[in-house]
């Protein structure tokens, strides 16, 4: 029998915050992010969470008042969607700066203009060089079960990092989807306490991110950069844990999917990984040597772990729902990085896909690989409508 | 000296930070000829880089001070003038 109830993402992922106690809750509302805070408010105003949901005019604030909450020695949860993390970016960058272990889930959305609600992952991946440390689910389940890792690496004194933890909008928060969420005790068990290094004390009076001139500042940074890498084998401990606990696999810093025996690999992050591995599937029925390397921990970016799982392969194909203009794709750009002066030189090829909530479709992915395995590409944009003339590119 | 995690400092910790030589227009040069000791200027400070025990006996930290003039301007008996950076008063 399946263990769990059928649960919409966003009641799940509601609840899930619920269990990990948070003792400030903030956020303002954001398509597709609203129904995880509405349904956090109905949990704390029907009692059954001891929180303060702290109302405010805009995601700034929002961010701001879990930044001051964590600094006075409160566990947060804040929650938001493309324009809101564009708002809360100068708060993000001060949250990783002044150390604080916020928690938050970026409900993924693509950014303006044109306005668009739907589902692509540039917001998050704007913040991908702010110092948090990034974790990209699948589906429903994950989202809960990283949500509880985040604050456990979070929050471990060895990191003293934030966690972002990144949800494709609608396709996890709007779906219904059997969720597995612990009792409380077991929550409690596996989190306890947060445990400040440095609170806000009336009676110990102190600053937070003070001033750091030009003789101090590069070490804040070196700082939380060697912190990052570190908490590449704490992230991988933290899910350990929760697997042997939960008896449900956790698989850290990315799921590997039939990588070991594939000459080609496709690289991705995110709820697409459902379709690209029946894609998958489907070459494999045919004698196709693919596989796919899901990215879950995106910061800190496990380079010498992604070095090994894929220094095999001959085609990698990173497909990614964002793009740096004007270059490449982030992710693509990334695993570029790490074969640099190495042994293995595979070819990496990058698509762009599914942006604004373009559909991702099984032959989408499929062309995406056979392009890969012709020749080299960069930033192809896959799943283009032929029949829109664009003024300025076509002649 | 410590860097913190997250830059955490107590009361007192930005002194090491010597921001005087941000100044650019000149700073103040306590004449101590009619000082009633009000403690205005210290008061007034931005910086709170004025200190004074009594009459005649006010400074300002030039480790600190910015060059504002506020003092210059709240001394009731004018006591204080701004100078240029190279007058030998200061
Ligand atoms: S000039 Fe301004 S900063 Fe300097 S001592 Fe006077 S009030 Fe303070
Ligand atoms: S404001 Fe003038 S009179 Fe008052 S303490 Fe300062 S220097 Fe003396």
């Amino acid at each position: 029998m399946v263990k769990g109830r059928m649960l919409q993402g966003a009641r799940a992922m509601a609840e899930m915050v619920a269990l990990c106690r948070p003792k400030v809750i903030s956020a303002y509302p954001i398509t597709p992010q609203t129904l995880i805070v509405e349904e956090l408010s109905q949990i704390v105003a029907d009692g059954d969470l001891e929180a303060e949901f702290i109302n405010v005019e805009g995601e700034h604030s929002a961010a701001s008042v879990c930044l001051g909450a964590c600094a006075a020695g409160a566990r947060v949860f804040t929650c938001s969607s493309s324009q809101g993390i564009l708002l809360m970016s100068e708060v993000i960058f001060n949250i990783s700066g002044m150390r604080l272990p916020v928690v938050m889930i970026c409900v993924n959305r693509s950014v303006s203009a044109p306005l668009n609600i739907w589902n692509d992952q540039q917001d998050s991946m704007i913040l991908r060089d702010s110092g948090w440390i990034q974790l990209y689910a699948e589906n429903n389940q994950e989202t809960c079960d990283l949500l509880l890792q985040a604050y456990r690496i979070a929050e471990d004194h060895r990191v003293m990092l934030p966690v972002m933890v990144c949800a494709d909008g609608y396709v996890l928060p709007h779906a219904y989807e059997i969720v597995d969420l612990p009792d409380q005790e077991k929550a409690d068990a596996f989190l306890p306490f947060y445990e400040p290094i440095y609170k806000l004390d009336v009676e110990n009076p102190s600053t937070m991110g003070a001033y750091a001139d030009p003789e101090k500042y590069m070490e804040t940074r070196y700082m939380i950069q060697e912190t990052l890498k570190k908490s590449i084998p704490i992230v991988e401990e933290v899910a350990r844990d929760f697997s042997n606990t939960f008896a449900r696999p956790s698989y850290g810093l990315f799921e590997n999917y039939h990588v070991d025996d594939s000459s080609t690999v496709v690289v991705a992050l995110g709820s697409m990984a459902g379709t690209i591995k029946d894609a998958i599937d489907e070459l494999r029925t045919e004698g196709e040597k693919v596989g796919l390397l899901r990215m879950i921990c995106y910061r800190p970016f496990p380079k010498e772990a992604l070095y090994e799982a894929l220094r095999n392969a001959v085609n990698i194909v990173v497909i990614e729902k964002d793009i740096s203009l004007g270059a490449s794709g982030a992710v693509a750009t990334d695993m570029r990085a790490i074969f640099q002066g190495r042994d293995a030189s595979p070819r990496i090829s990058g698509f762009v896909i599914g942006l604004g909530g373009r559909d991702v479709t099984i032959d989408d992915i499929k062309l995406a690989i056979k392009k890969a395995q012709q020749q080299f590409e960069d930033a192809d944009f896959i799943g283009l409508k032929e029949e829109l003339e664009l003024e300025g590119i076509d002649a | 000296m410590k860097i913190t995690l997250g830059t955490v400092t107590h009361p007192g910790g930005s002194r090491v930070n010597k921001t005087g030589s941000w100044r650019t227009a000149g700073k103040p040069h306590f004449l101590h000829q009619r000082c009633i000791a009000c403690d205005l200027c210290a008061l007034s400070c931005p910086e709170g880089c004025i200190f004074g025990t009594g009459q005649k006996t006010y400074y300002a930290n030039e480790d600190y001070c910015k060059g504002c003039g506020i003092c210059a301007n709240v001394c009731p008996v004018e006591d204080i003038e701004m100078v240029s950076e190279e007058d030998e008063h200061g």
